[in-house]
């Protein structure tokens, strides 16, 4: 049922509680294909809870969401089908620690779609090699730094070759001077022309690399728009406070 | 390491070796002058008993070995296969989720003693056509119920401490449930618990024992028929020796594997 020209992921109306806590009020969201859009907010405002909901890690309670132009959310709906068309990246890496790094790449292809060991390893080897990580293969996660071992994660959700690609804080957990390349590598792929919906920290990479930065505030996106005029002029209250404790923090 | 650090090193072995000596000489001088020794020696360690013993009850030990080795080859994919179950999502599993609950309750409440008689003695009993009559066989099904309730929480405590951030990753890349189980989880989960499935293992190894009650010549069994014989324990001692001779090598050789794992997969391990 895929329509053509439809749009590469569309929320309507979402919402997820945990409990008695109302996570995600009602969201709506348009991502096109080939398009970027970043998610801001503070801890709490939902972003994750929205990338998790996506990838159909946590079930929705209202509303729907379509991949391109198919509801995910319907009744009947195989989800690792879905699955292996969104890729998700963790903020904590969530490797795989008893496999080596091309193990830990090519288990989504060989096992989730079939692929022969030799065809999976060499479409990962093409990876790590064109990402400067060809050397460290045979290596277990443990032994590489946060920044390696968070690229090799981005990888793994790559080497399913998805459709849409979900970054859920991917460099908070690293160590400031790790960040720059998970982000030179995040730019990459955006230029590469891959859909992407990026939970953030990084403002300035957002204003980068955004084609669209969705401001996130108890749950609902508070306000939207090109990187430019959210960063420049915004018109919310919330946003200009959000953005405000951002610049005394030195991070834009 | 420091020139310091070196001499002091040499200086701790020096000590080390010299406590040693001195502990153990008092320890084996108090036993040998203890009152009564002469008469516990002739009881439990009289050599000529022990080589006159020994034949026959690392004979019967045979089949000690046996009766562990074919009921753990068992146990282990068994108990498995039990823990992966429990942990199957979802409302259609309910029933075997709960029979999988059943068993381990029961078999892990029940003594090893009552089931090795009950299948022992009960089932040959019937008469039924079909039904071995074979008291090794009844042994080491009783053993394998037993310890396959055990072997299976062993296995659980090990899925369950495997955070659930690993099986969203694996369910993220497409994997089913049953995939994201068998190469994610339960390799990680078997890692550690390594040491109390051996834990396990031993205790499986010492109740093999308890199958002589049924009549079956092991170690324990050819021991009561020594000391009849005899009125000399020193075939107790044997069976002993025979019994720690397999679990020590056993456990420094887990040590070892686990050492080796770990060497492995983290920076920073003691090589």
């Amino acid at each position: 049922m895929t329509e053509t020209g439809a749009a590469a992921l569309v929320l309507e109306n979402v919402h997820k509680s945990f409990g008695k806590t109302e996570v995600l009020r009602g969201i709506d969201l348009a991502v096109d294909e080939h398009q970027v859009v970043c998610l801001i907010g503070s801890s709490g405002s939902g972003k994750s809870t929205l990338l998790r909901c996506v990838n159909l890690l946590e079930p929705i309670d209202e509303g729907r969401i379509l991949v391109a132009g198919r509801d995910i959310t319907a009744a009947g709906v195989n989800v690792n089908e879905v699955r292996k068309g969104i890729g998700i990246v963790f903020q904590a890496f969530n490797l795989f620690p008893h496999m080596t790094v091309l193990s830990n790449v090519t288990l989504g292809p060989r096992k989730a779609l079939d692929l022969p060991r030799a065809q999976a390893e060499a479409r990962a080897l093409e990876l790590l090699s064109r990402f400067g990580l060809a050397d460290r293969r045979g290596d277990y996660p443990d032994r590489l730094s946060g920044g390696q071992q968070q690229r090799v994660a981005i990888l793994r959700a790559l080497a399913m070759q998805p459709k849409l690609l979900l970054l859920d804080e991917v460099t908070s957990a690293l160590d400031p001077e790790l960040v720059s390349e998970v982000l030179q590598l995040i730019r990459e792929l955006a230029e590469g022309g891959i859909t992407m919906v990026v939970a953030t920290h990084e403002m300035g990479f957002a204003r980068d690399i955004a084609d669209r930065v969705c401001f996130l505030d108890a749950g609902v996106i508070l306000e939207e728009g090109p990187p430019d005029k959210i960063f420049s002029e915004p018109r919310e209250p919330r946003t200009q406070q959000f953005l405000a404790r951002i610049v005394a923090a030195g991070r834009l | 390491m420091s020139a310091r650090g070196r001499g002091e090193g040499r200086r701790g072995v020096v000590i080390a070796l010299v406590s040693t000596v001195v502990v153990f000489t008092a320890i084996g001088f108090a036993i040998v002058n203890a009152p009564g020794w002469p008469e516990v020696k002739a009881q439990f360690f009289d050599w000529s008993e022990f080589k006159a013993t020994f034949p026959d009850v690392l004979d019967a030990f045979w089949l000690n070995v046996k009766l562990f080795c074919i009921a753990e080859v068992i146990i282990l994919p068994l108990a498995l296969l039990l823990a992966i179950v429990r942990s199957l999502p979802g409302p259609v599993f309910f029933p075997l989720r709960i029979l999988a609950i059943a068993y381990t309750d029961f078999f892990r409440g029940v003594p090893t003693i009552l089931v090795i008689v009950t299948l022992g003695f009960g089932a040959p009993a019937l008469q039924l056509r079909g039904v071995p009559q074979s008291t090794t066989f009844w042994g080491i099904v009783s053993l394998v119920l037993v310890y396959t309730a055990y072997v299976s929480e062993v296995y659980r405590a090990g899925i369950e401490s495997v955070h659930p951030s690993q099986n969203a990753a694996a369910r993220s890349l497409g994997l089913n449930h049953l995939q994201s189980v068998w190469y994610v989880v339960v390799p990680q989960a078997v890692r550690r618990v390594i040491p109390p499935l051996l834990n396990d293992f031993i205790g499986l190894q010492k109740d093999t024992a308890l199958v002589g009650i049924l009549g079956a010549i092991e170690a324990f069994k050819q021991t009561q028929i020594d000391q009849a014989a005899s009125f000399n324990f020193t075939s107790s001692v044997c069976a002993a020796v025979l019994f720690v001779a397999i679990t020590i090598p056993l456990a420094r050789f887990t040590d070892w594997l686990v050492a080796r794992d770990r060497r492995r997969q983290f920076a920073g391990a003691p090589a």
